[in-house]
């Protein structure tokens, strides 16, 4: 290595630069593809012309095409439900698990950690009984309800909140403050950073979530985008490619636009929520 | 023991209560009336569900698409697996050192990790379109003759590999990077002096260093390689002839296409063993190696 360097040019580090960027096109090559089909006339699809003239219409035909707006909204409410659900259940949960001592702890916190493996997604059979018997079929509600009770943010909190000094909370109670106002007051406010990785995590998987939703859903007014999109694109008579990859774009726009405005805190949480 | 531990107690179950009455429901009871209906027979109209013993098990055993379906999950987790970890690694080395525009190459690399699948299917169904696909327009700017990559049952399911390991090896590379930034600098600056080379300081140095979260990310790797079908519902529908047909996507199918519930509980059944079997599999041969400290 030492010799190469010598003649003034680092060959090893120039060839993994060249195959780093070349994986990395290679990678975002889809992307790039469905921008340019999205941005041309139907016509350029498949035909690359640098001077091919740009316009907006596939995106005003896919959003006229169907009711996205309301897939939007169907999303935006999911999403925020379910991740007031989960902050608030997992919360609650996790504090329990770092701060009490009762009998039986280890085997409940068993029995959370087994939802790691058996997410709800596998028992799409039973959980459709469920919601039929509680009248809650086609609602957003029955989209998001399996997924509140996260086991993976009970875990990822519960390990933020075993940090935390106890001395903290003792002098707390010695003011007189009740397990709640500790936890609200002491507990929450420092976990912050882990409240922001996991709200990420979550509000990504759940945009883009697909099969639980396609099965609960059947009306405009619960399905979520990705629904949305697959009834959109699967109905392909008179619908050319360029305005479902417009429909693509638009589906997967407003996390893309926040992913490339906060990519550093996007992956740094990801990186955050899973090493512990 | 006195009052005060009793009040503890009672506090304890207050917070978990909540989480776990949800957990309950839409974990622990369906896998237990899972277990239980896939004894039962499916009710069809004013027939209600009668006991069958192991009659659903049977048909199971017996079940050619079944098998077929299973072959090809096994098939799909040993071409997504092996491949979306590797090239996390290198992807995270890369990352990792010193890169002209590492931002970028970072920001390319996970990208698809935050885009939907279902959408994304929609992309690469274009890629792999026959005859004007960009995959048949390259291949045939070099004179080969078009393919219908999704159409045909021997590349269908690689296909749609190719899709997966593209998902998901960004989001693991996520998972190495975090690894390698607790690797001490002191072990590089070692090696340097021993002169040892880059490749043998990762065979004998990183790589085993990496070994915990190589457990913990293809742990991850074998749950979503049974639990993501997102883009077969877009790309090939398990097509042709149950070529690229998954176990999730199969228990989808006979569900909620053709109202089969008592069998689909039955398939379900032997989803879930098979995620434990390979869990607990995966535990015990790799954990004697992650233990190295």
């Amino acid at each position: 290595m030492s010799a190469f360097r010598l003649s003034g040019f680092d060959y090893d580090r120039a060839l993994n630069t060249a195959g780093a960027w070349a994986l990395a096109l290679l990678w975002f090559a889809p992307l790039i593809y469905a921008f340019w089909t999205a941005f041309h006339p139907g016509e350029y699809s498949t035909r690359f012309e640098l001077t091919a003239p740009l316009t907006l219409e596939n995106f005003v035909a896919a959003w006229n095409a169907a009711p996205f707006a309301r897939y939007f909204l169907n999303t935006v409410l999911l999403v925020t439900s379910i991740l007031i659900g989960q902050f608030v259940l997992c919360t609650l949960a996790a504090f329990a698990f770092a701060r009490f001592e009762f009998r039986g702890r280890d085997t409940v916190f068993v029995l959370v950690l087994l939802q790691l493996l058996v997410m709800p997604d596998i028992l799409i059979v039973e959980n459709y009984r469920t919601m039929r018997v509680l009248g809650l079929l086609d609602t957003i509600l029955a989209i998001g309800l399996p997924y509140m009770a996260s086991a993976f943010g009970i875990f990822l909190l519960r390990q933020t909140f075993k940090t935390i000094p106890k001395e903290l909370d003792d002098a707390a109670r010695v003011e007189g403050a009740g397990f709640l106002t500790i936890l609200l007051k002491v507990y929450v406010p420092l976990a912050k950073p882990t409240y922001l990785a996991y709200g990420l995590v979550s509000v990504s998987h759940h945009w883009n979530n697909f099969l639980w939703p396609l099965i609960v859903t059947n009306s405009v007014e619960t399905r979520p985008v990705t629904v949305g999109l697959s009834v959109f694109s699967s109905t392909d008579q008179g619908i050319d490619w360029a305005i479902i990859t417009a429909a693509t774009l638009m589906t997967s726009g407003p996390l893309l636009i926040a992913f490339l405005l906060f990519q550093r805190q996007f992956v740094q949480s990801f990186m955050r929520a899973g090493i512990k | 023991m006195g009052p005060l531990a009793n009040r503890t107690w009672v506090h304890a179950w207050l917070f978990l209560s909540p989480a776990v009455i949800l957990l309950i429901a839409f974990t622990h009871y369906p896998a237990a009336v899972t277990f239980f209906h896939s004894f039962f027979s499916t009710p069809r109209g004013k027939r209600p569900a009668k006991f069958v013993g192991l009659e659903n098990y049977e048909t199971l055993l017996a079940d050619t698409t079944f098998w077929k379906v299973l072959g090809n999950n096994l098939w799909y987790a040993l071409g997504t697996i092996p491949a979306s970890v590797a090239i996390a690694i290198l992807m995270a080395l890369w990352v990792d050192s010193k890169l002209k525009g590492r931002s970028f190459v970072r920001m390319a690399y996970f990208t698809p990790t935050v885009l939907p699948l279902i959408a994304v299917a929609n992309i690469w169904m274009f890629f792999y379109t026959p005859g004007f696909g960009l995959i048949d327009q390259i291949t045939g700017f070099f004179g080969f003759s078009q393919h219908n990559w999704l159409g045909d049952p021997a590349t269908a399911l690689n296909a749609v590999i190719v899709v997966a390991v593209w998902k998901e090896a960004g989001f693991f590379m996520i998972f190495y990077l975090a690894a390698l930034q607790t690797i001490p600098l002191s072990l590089r600056e070692a090696a340097a002096i021993e002169g040892a080379g880059r490749w043998y300081f990762f065979r004998r140095v990183t790589f085993p260093l990496l070994m915990p979260t190589t457990l913990f990310v293809s742990v991850n790797a074998v749950i979503n390689s049974f639990r993501l079908v997102d883009h077969i519902f877009v790309m090939t529908e398990g097509g042709p002839d149950n070529a690229s047909s998954l176990l999730l996507f199969y228990i989808y199918e006979t569900s909620f296409r053709f109202w089969d519930t008592a069998y689909a509980s039955t398939l379900t059944v032997a989803l879930l063993l098979l995620l434990f079997a390979v869990a607990i599999g995966q535990f015990l041969l790799l954990d004697k190696r992650v233990h190295y400290r």
